[in-house]
């Protein structure tokens, strides 16, 4: 048994951002672009792990830990914003909600 | 190999002995409840209705399993699923008694003991709410609908005071394994964690509890699913087993809940005083007292029928109270006997409190976990700390 | 074993984000990223962090998902429309995303061609104990500063959400 190597679980990570990367493009839905983001976050804090497993350090925890708490405070803002949109525009699609540009 | 085995062994008791709690806990709470109420309860299916959970499992299984039109039906059957799943699966890291040695093999009496025990059932426990939140989605059904905003937007607000009430007896406790939480604690009543010296817990012993029946949507916290207004809430659409789902789950999440506190407040399986004073005749005492109730009221029958099953009742209580006299049998049974007791009279609690109290209406429920048990907690868990920095 | 496991929860965790952004509807999006973050949480513990992995569990899919799945449940969102997508996201968005994997997998194998092999038990370091002394040592003050950051955004959203009363 040799174990999984570690450029395995950063693949996975590649993956799963470019996953978030093209949820965030590709998708019109206000809240569905917001969970591509939280899907991006994750992905980083899989590498921050495993770049601690192959530091054995904790360093590596720490700043996950942070990003956590980083996403929820943005969740709470982001969703309370999401909220007063969708109550002035009574839509969630991020095309319709440019005012500016017209 | 050994080791696999005995997981499985361990597991498969631990399943059996919850689903038979689970089922006879409802007959326990219908009984108490009648009982507050000055009627009889079950009492058709077998002697003292003791059959009626079997009557009720057949009766869930055999009845039509209905679909409605209109749900999402892959949540809609996904949800009871869910909560069914997250409520027993915390029970996996309950440790019920101490360590014991049982025809040569030396195990706990605990199915595994992670060094992160108490988060872990805090996790589970946060998962739980998709359950009841999807169920109320997927139903299509306005009253379902509120229902789930209800239960969830509740779970959220009393998780926040139940994980300040549990950092409280941790800092004491200094661990987050559950058995070492236990093996922190001594054998007399005055060091469990709710009256160690120098923090005693009693505040977030109080918020605990509180808030673990507002996790368990339990009277007075069953918004989610008021009758009068809800029809029944989130589950108004479900029928049959996916019914029994949900119950089971909160009776699952009843049991988790009291076995919590138990560990974490009341010493877990360690006895209310050391065995050097007899602790261990406890339970023979209430035993052989059982017996003798029984025997005196069958005796003198109030029914026809108490005179034939009572003196049956005597005497396997009599049998038990004897075998529990003997010393290899009390080493491995007292622990538990001591953890049942906790956790039985704390279920009791739930019950009791069920047949007294009304239910909060929607404002006062967030007001009352917000405005008052999150600062009682918070400032619980600071004078907490400081006592145990100082002393 | 690790390898099984490994590969088991990977597996897990690509389908749900694939779905994530696949599905129309946005509960069905909210219910596949927790299953990513729970396939992550899975994936931590194999790694040794078993801290982060509870938090992640607690905070991720116990918390923010949770907010989540309330507000498209308060919104009643329906599924996404599918008119109104422009022809060059539907050209260059596969190969772009392909080109985006394609271009961080060959980086990863380039700077790391013999990293260390992943086994459980192999780092013990991701104890609440560790996690914890570290934090409060060493990162004590970014700790104090996320605080004052949590408390900004809980006045942001009280006052986002006053608006709605009136």
């Amino acid at each position: 048994m040799t174990g999984v190597p570690l450029s395995w679980y950063l693949i996975l990570s590649a993956l799963l951002f470019a996953l978030g990367v093209a949820g965030f493009l590709f998708r019109r839905n206000i809240i569905t672009v917001f969970m591509s983001i939280e899907l991006m976050l994750n992905a980083v804090n899989l590498s921050f792990v495993a770049f601690s497993y192959q530091l054995k350090q904790v360093n590596g925890h720490i700043f996950t830990f942070f990003v956590m708490v980083v996403a929820a405070a943005e969740a709470a803002v982001g969703l309370a914003i999401i909220l007063t949109v969708f109550k002035n525009r009574e839509t969630l699609n991020v095309d319709e909600v440019n005012s500016l540009k017209n | 190999m050994e080791f696999i085995v005995i997981s499985l062994v361990k597991a498969a008791i631990v399943a059996a002995v919850l689903m038979t709690t689970l089922a006879y806990l409802q007959w326990v709470e219908r009984k108490v409840i009648a009982h507050i109420q000055l009627r009889m309860g079950p009492s058709r299916v077998g002697p003292h209705g003791l059959l009626q959970p079997l009557a009720d499992v057949i009766k869930l299984i055999t009845k039509e399993d209905l679909i409605p039109p209109h749900v999402n039906k892959f949540f809609y059957l996904l949800a009871p699923f869910l909560a069914v799943t997250m409520a027993l699966l915390s029970i996996s890291v309950i440790p019920f008694g101490s360590e014991v040695e049982l025809f040569g093999y030396k195990t706990w009496m605990q199915m595994t003991d992670l060094n992160v025990g108490v988060l872990f059932v805090l996790a589970v426990s946060s998962m739980g709410v998709y359950g009841i939140a999807l169920a109320g989605w997927a139903s299509n059904n306005k009253y379902a609908l509120l229902g789930g905003l209800r239960s969830s937007a509740q779970m959220i607000s009393y998780e926040l005071p139940m994980s300040l009430a549990i950092a409280a007896p941790l800092l004491l406790a200094n661990t987050l394994s559950l058995r070492e939480i236990v093996q922190s604690q001594g054998d007399h009543l005055f060091a469990w964690s709710i009256f160690k010296l120098p923090a005693p817990q009693l505040i977030s012993f109080v918020i605990f509890l509180i808030a673990g029946f507002a996790e368990t949507n339990r009277v007075p916290f069953d918004l989610p699913e008021a009758e009068n207004e809800l029809v029944a809430g989130f589950h108004t659409e479900y029928s049959s087993m996916k019914f029994a789902a949900f119950f089971m789950a909160e009776y699952a999440n009843m049991v988790t809940v009291s076995c919590m506190t138990s560990i974490l407040f009341l010493g877990g399986w360690q006895p209310l005083f050391p065995v050097s004073l007899g602790s261990n005749f406890v339970a023979p005492a209430l035993f052989a007292l059982g017996g003798s109730l029984c025997l005196y009221h069958g005796l003198h029958p109030a029914r026809r029928k108490d005179r034939y099953t009572l003196p049956v009742f005597a005497a396997i209580f009599f049998g038990i109270a004897l075998a529990l006299l003997a010393p290899p049998v009390a080493r491995v049974v007292m622990p538990l006997f001591w953890f049942a007791a906790k956790a039985g009279f704390l279920l009791f609690c739930f019950i009791w409190v069920r047949g007294t109290l009304p239910r909060f209406r929607y404002d006062q429920l967030m007001g009352f976990a917000w405005k008052f048990l999150f600062p009682v907690a918070v400032l619980n868990l600071l004078v907490t700390s400081l006592l145990v920095a100082v002393f | 074993m690790d390898v099984i496991l490994f590969l088991a929860f990977a597996a897990i965790a690509v389908v749900c984000a694939v779905n994530v952004v696949v599905q129309t509807h946005p509960i069905s999006s909210a219910l596949s990223l927790i299953g990513v973050m729970g396939s992550l949480a899975v994936l931590y513990l194999l790694l040794g962090a078993e801290f982060i992995a509870m938090a992640q569990v607690i905070v991720y899919a116990g918390a923010i998902m949770v907010l989540f799945v309330f507000v498209i449940m308060l919104l009643n969102a329906g599924a996404e429309s599918r008119r109104g997508r422009s022809l060059t996201a539907q050209l260059l968005g596969i190969p772009g995303f392909f080109a985006l994997l394609v271009l961080l997998s060959y980086t990863v194998l380039r700077l790391f061609p013999d990293a260390a092999h992943v086994k459980f038990g192999g780092f013990t370091g991701g104890s609440a104990k560790d996690v914890g002394k570290l934090l409060f040592t060493e990162y004590l003050l970014p700790f104090e500063l996320t605080s004052v950051l949590i408390l900004i955004a809980i006045v942001g959203a009280v006052v986002l959400a006053r608006k709605e009363l009136e």
